[in-house]
């Protein structure tokens, strides 16, 4: 699934969210409730992370019993990853136009 | 360990800092090289740049003015896709015209980390996931 990239910036500006999704990249697939012990987030606020970064295309559910475990999708994150070479281009280029500017202005 | 995400664009330009400083600051000149937008040099002014929009995104960048000392400094706020990020362009004379500099810093501290333990900051978790992602190919 394609997911728009700033759904994927904006769940990922959220620091708690950040964390979240560290913890399942380190630790593999884990449920709710193991991933709201020790956190200082209530289980509530933790579900509900969960869903916006699983709508961001960032972590993955799969049901197990009663259980579900959530997993993170590590792929979601190359746009993010891609931000330095995209302003790198970004920002030569207009430095370019800035130099081309700088000739035709008046002294 | 952090890791510094940052653009940097270095290079001696062949003008005075104060005629590189009007390219800078005064919004008509802005829009042929950058973007249209609504910047004033005043610091605390909040602003847009506006490109053209494309799938997935309206092209409004949102900014807000941090430093203005004229012909030497200007920074502003950079914020795109709920990121906020940082741009400062410094100025400094030479022999030869002006060594102008400018950075675009990525991921800036944090305010709070809601998560307990630990700071999550971008800068660390774009570290960490570098890593990630590198694993993938």
């Amino acid at each position: 699934m394609q997911t728009a990239p700033d759904a994927l910036f904006k769940s990922l500006a959220d620091p708690t969210r950040r964390a979240l999704f560290e913890r399942l990249s380190r630790d593999g697939a884990l449920t709710v409730r193991m991933l709201t012990d020790k956190s200082g987030v209530s289980q509530p606020a933790v579900s509900k992370h969960l869903g916006v970064l699983k709508n961001a295309g960032l972590v993955r559910a799969r049901h197990r019993g009663r259980e579900t475990h959530y997993s993170a999708q590590p792929r979601a994150l190359e746009p993010l990853v891609d931000w330095i070479s995209y302003y790198s281009r970004f920002w030569h280029e207009r430095f370019d136009r800035l130099e081309d500017l700088l000739k035709r202005m008046d002294p | 360990m952090t890791t510094t995400r940052s653009v940097v664009i270095e290079k001696e330009l062949p003008y005075p800092p104060e005629k590189i400083w009007r390219a800078l600051t005064q919004g008509s000149l802005i829009k042929e090289w950058l973007m249209d937008n609504d910047f004033e040099p005043v610091v605390g002014h909040k602003f847009n740049f506006r490109s053209t929009p494309v799938p997935n995104w309206n092209g409004i960048i949102d900014s807000e003015v941090l430093v203005v000392e004229p012909n030497k400094k200007l920074s502003y706020k950079w914020g795109a896709f709920g990121l906020e990020s940082l741009v400062v362009w410094t100025l400094v004379a030479t022999s030869g015209g002006t060594l102008v500099r400018m950075e675009h810093s990525g991921f800036g501290a944090d305010q709070e980390a809601a998560y307990k333990g630990a700071t999550y900051g971008w800068q660390r978790f774009i570290g960490n996931l570098e890593r990630v992602v590198a694993g993938l190919h």
